[in-house]
């Protein structure tokens, strides 16, 4: 039986990037806070020191970072007709587990997305008619403006001292940045990354075409730097160990060391770690929650009642903390309705890669997470799609983020897998090869869901995730499309270096959980003006549970072919905001349905 | 906010001894495959730190004839040649023992509870086996196999090319075994014996960063905020490093 504890104001479910915005913007308010993190504690010195920090095995590849599925996991199918199996191991994502959550051990690369993906429902029906839309997919605009949300993306830009290259400052469009980005107030805060060569050739080439090529955002500190909050970064090293590791030099933007010191300010707020939050308990109306249950270290099992619970434990975590604790309607397929679990998205990618004779030097060990060139040319609706016929795009790039060997080993389709043939092609190619990727944006649609496994359990008996998923035609049809423009770029590098082969990066035709593609999934509680096809409001409060907040990228109705964190950081800046300044004096719904 | 300047200074510290290190040269006691070196621009001929002192020898999990298989497999995959060390001299059955007898092999990172079914290959493993009761049980199927197809012989008795003929029907599923899945087991020594070449030499393969000097990776602890402009598409001398070499 749980051990009841005194009561507190705010209980908040994770520690990661949602979690510490959340703590460090409300400590001001001087209220009880508990933070229940399931994993470790975490600092720079010495978790990430150099030299352990650099092991790609243990950490990149036995990903000692992330989430064990030994004790908590999914299971996964492509489509309701089979049964889903558990997701024995990690593979397609990569959710963060400790003090920091995936916040430690991202790339960095810190975009905001487009005013047209905040409103993407009506600029499609608006520009190409409601035919274009296929009748099996939900698409949905924001709740919020890109407008509403520029301050609150410049704030997270700021506290993060992202690097990069204005494009449009108050609709002044600047040479070298992103002409397709919203109009932002300023630029970034620190200038872009050092440029790799392989950042340069696609440059040129990709301009050579006609397209508007900047240095991609990254949260990794070109310089050091001080944020508004006074926390100081260090200057990146490009050392190349930076997705899935954590980062020696604070130069990596983290929240276990750019707010959670900060939310310490609050003498009224305390973190408890290895506290693993098994549901949120409700009243019998199912209207209100009463507070959290958790384990502690011990296994011993906790009530911590609280007059306020935020879910800050990852998209896919927070839908299944929702759908244990009963918290809004579930989805049911069949007859499309309820909200809990619908619009599950995710991304779709591709590319091509680039193989040059040995007197061209990428040297792909030298890097950061955020280190690259990008296009926004063929994103969302930057081009136009009535010819093609889908919705959506990608943006693409050339990164330079690591050329750590166990990964990183380019070779011609055609290598044989091993043997000394292998070994001379791995050797060869190391160093003279270079990829260019899509990211592609990925629609919700009704067959696309998360509820719970009927069958399997996790280490605390609680039902699994079930993620029900697969690629559908029209991200198929635009994921191609843009893999031949990823190709031309490449054929477009023959004059700049001398080009042996430029090879297309097929996009999957179905959706596999093994090999890893991004930690980008989203939906399964979007936010929205209707409670039939939202499970939160603008203001990420749960429609049928006011007293229950729910941050993170399972709020957004559809996904983008960018990377979410940008959005995810300023939505919860908004809410933060939101709670604040008004929840907080009227607790009660801040919309009414 | 203050946070102290320890990693800061640090970071000059490492980047003195990049520039001195590079300065110096590289090089020192090459396994076969030095031409990668050259490639990568040396000069000097300074010995290298000294490598980190080889793993005891011999097997803490695989019994005398496992270990032979693994030896037998991992030279079809990492052969000795001119191009770069062989997977056997460069300790990558040595590297596989030891991650079959630790945590990985003992099933870390691995949901295991039933019930247990194939699934589609979008769905991946599925065995109720931990990596270290797969590889006990698939190399004695194989071994059965290899006996039963050619005269009596085991995996490790066979010419190097038969070995790689087995796998390779194995992999693309021409052949099978009694009762695992054969492609599945030969992905996974695969993937660990790929591991093993590539890991920190502080796994016991990869010995003397070979594999990393065959390639021309550096290692650990780069520092490349002012190379990458520098060497832009320009051959840059190499120093390697490892962890131990940082530890000491
Ligand atoms: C390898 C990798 C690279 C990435 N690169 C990029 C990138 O370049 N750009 C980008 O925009 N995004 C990137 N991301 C995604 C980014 O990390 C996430 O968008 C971001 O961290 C999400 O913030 P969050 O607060 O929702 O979740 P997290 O930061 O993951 O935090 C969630 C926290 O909740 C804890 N938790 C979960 N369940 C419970 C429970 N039941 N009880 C208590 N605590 C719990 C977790 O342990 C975790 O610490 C990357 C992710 C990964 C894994």
């Amino acid at each position: 039986m749980a051990t009841r504890l005194r009561p507190v104001d705010i209980v908040i479910v994770g520690m990661g990037w949602t979690g510490a915005i959340l703590a460090k913007e409300l400590a001001e308010t001087g209220l009880k806070i508990v933070a229940l993190e399931r994993g470790g504690p975490r600092q720079t010195d010495p978790d990430f020191q150099e030299p352990h920090k650099d092991d790609e095995l243990r950490y990149a590849i036995r990903t000692e970072l992330m989430q064990d599925v030994q004790r908590e996991t999914l299971t996964f199918r492509n489509g309701a007709g089979e049964t889903a199996l558990p997701m024995r191991r990690l593979g397609s994502f990569l959710p963060g587990e400790g003090v920091g959550g995936a916040g430690v051990h991202w790339n960095g690369v810190t975009w905001r997305w487009l005013p047209w993906d905040h409103q993407a429902r009506t600029r499609t029906v608006e520009r190409y008619g409601r035919r274009i839309i296929p009748p099996e997919m939900n698409l949905q605009d924001w709740p919020v403006s890109y407008a509403e949300l520029e301050p609150y993306y410049d704030k997270f830009e700021y506290m993060c001292g992202v690097s990069g290259k204005a494009g449009n400052i108050a609709g002044h469009l600047q040479p070298g940045g992103n002409p397709f980005e919203g109009a932002r107030r300023r630029d970034y805060p620190n200038p872009p990354l050092p440029q790799s060569h392989a950042g340069a050739l696609f440059d040129a080439a990709s301009r050579a075409l006609g397209y508007h090529p900047f240095p991609a955002p990254a949260a990794n500190a070109s310089r050091a730097y001080v944020n508004p909050d006074g926390v100081q970064l260090g200057a990146c090293h490009l050392c190349g160990f930076c997705e899935r590791f954590g980062c020696e030099a604070d130069a990596k933007a983290s929240p276990h060391f750019l707010l959670l010191p900060l939310a310490r300010r609050n003498r009224d707020f305390e973190l408890r770690t290895h506290a693993r939050v098994l549901k949120v308990d409700l009243d019998a109306a199912r209207r209100r929650a009463t507070g959290v249950t958790y384990l502690d270290v011990r296994g011993r099992a906790f009530e911590q009642p609280a007059e306020l619970v935020i879910l800050a434990a990852y998209a896919l975590n927070n839908v299944h903390l929702m759908l244990l604790s009963g918290i809004g309607r579930p989805y049911d397929p069949r007859t499309r309705t309820g909200v809990v679990g619908r619009n599950y998205a995710y991304q779709i990618g591709g590319g091509a890669t680039v193989f040059f004779d040995e007197n061209t030097w990428i040297h792909p060990y030298m890097g950061a997470g955020g280190l690259g060139v990008a296009i926004d040319d063929l994103s969302a609706d930057n081009f136009d799609h009535g010819r093609f016929g889908f919705i959506g795009g990608a943006s693409v790039s050339c990164m330079s983020s690591s050329g750590r060997p166990i990964q990183a080993r380019p070779v011609p389709n055609g290598t044989p897998s091993w043997g000394s043939a292998w070994k001379a092609a791995v050797k060869r190619h190391y160093n003279h090869t270079l990829g260019i990727g899509l990211q592609g944006s990925v629609n919700a649609y009704d067959r696309n869901y998360l509820d719970l496994d009927p069958t399997y359990r996790d280490a605390f008996g609680r039902p699994l995730l079930r993620m029900t998923f697969d690629f559908h035609d029209n991200e198929k049809r635009m994921a191609n499309h843009i893999a031949d423009e990823c190709v031309r770029i490449g054929e477009a590098m023959r004059g700049l270096g001398n080009v042996l082969q430029v090879q297309r990066g097929a996009p999957p035709a179905r959706y596999s959980i093994v090999p890893y593609q991004s930690t980008h999934n989203t939906g399964g509680a979007v936010m929205g003006t209707n409670p039939q096809t939202s499970a939160v409001n603008r203001y990420l409060q749960s429609w049928d549970v006011p007293n229950v907040f729910v941050t993170g990228a399972c709020a957004f109705p559809q996904n983008a072919g960018r990377n979410p964190t940008g959005p995810v950081g300023a939505l919860a800046y908004w809410a933060a905001e939101a709670i604040k300044t008004r929840y907080l004096r009227r607790p009660g719904p801040l919309v009414r349905a | 906010m203050s946070r102290d300047s320890a990693s800061a200074g640090r970071g000059v510290d490492r980047r003195h001894f990049v520039a001195a290190a590079g300065a110096a040269g590289f090089a020192g006691a090459l396994p076969a495959g030095a031409p990668a070196l050259a490639q990568h621009g040396g000069h000097g001929a300074a010995p290298a730190r000294a490598a980190a002192s080889p793993p005891p020898a011999g097997y803490v999990f695989f019994m005398p004839p496992e270990a032979r298989f693994v030896e037998a497999a991992v030279d079809v995959f990492i052969p000795h040649d001119d191009v770069g060390p062989g997977g056997v001299e460069a300790g990558v059955p040595a590297f596989i023992d030891r991650q079959l007898a630790g945590a990985f092999g003992r099933g870390a990172g691995l949901y295991l509870q039933g019930p247990f079914a194939d699934g589609a290959p979008t769905q991946g493993y599925q065995l109720p086996l931990t990596p270290a009761e797969f590889y006990r049980a698939a190399i004695r199927e194989i071994d059965e196999l290899c006996r039963r197809e050619h005269d009596g012989k085991r995996f490790d008795e066979l010419p190097a090319a038969t070995r790689d003929a087995v796998l390779l029907a194995l992999r693309e599923g021409r052949a099978a075994l009694a009762t695992l899945p054969g492609a599945t087991f030969v992905a996974l020594l695969l993937q660990n014996a790929i591991e093993g070449y590539f890991a920190d030499p502080i796994y016991g393969g990869n010995r003397d960063m070979g594999a990393w000097r065959m390639i021309g990776f550096p290692g650990v602890g780069g520092m490349y905020a002012t190379a990458i402009e520098e060497h832009r598409n320009a051959p840059m001398a190499v120093e390697f490093r490892s962890i131990a070499d940082m530890q000491r």
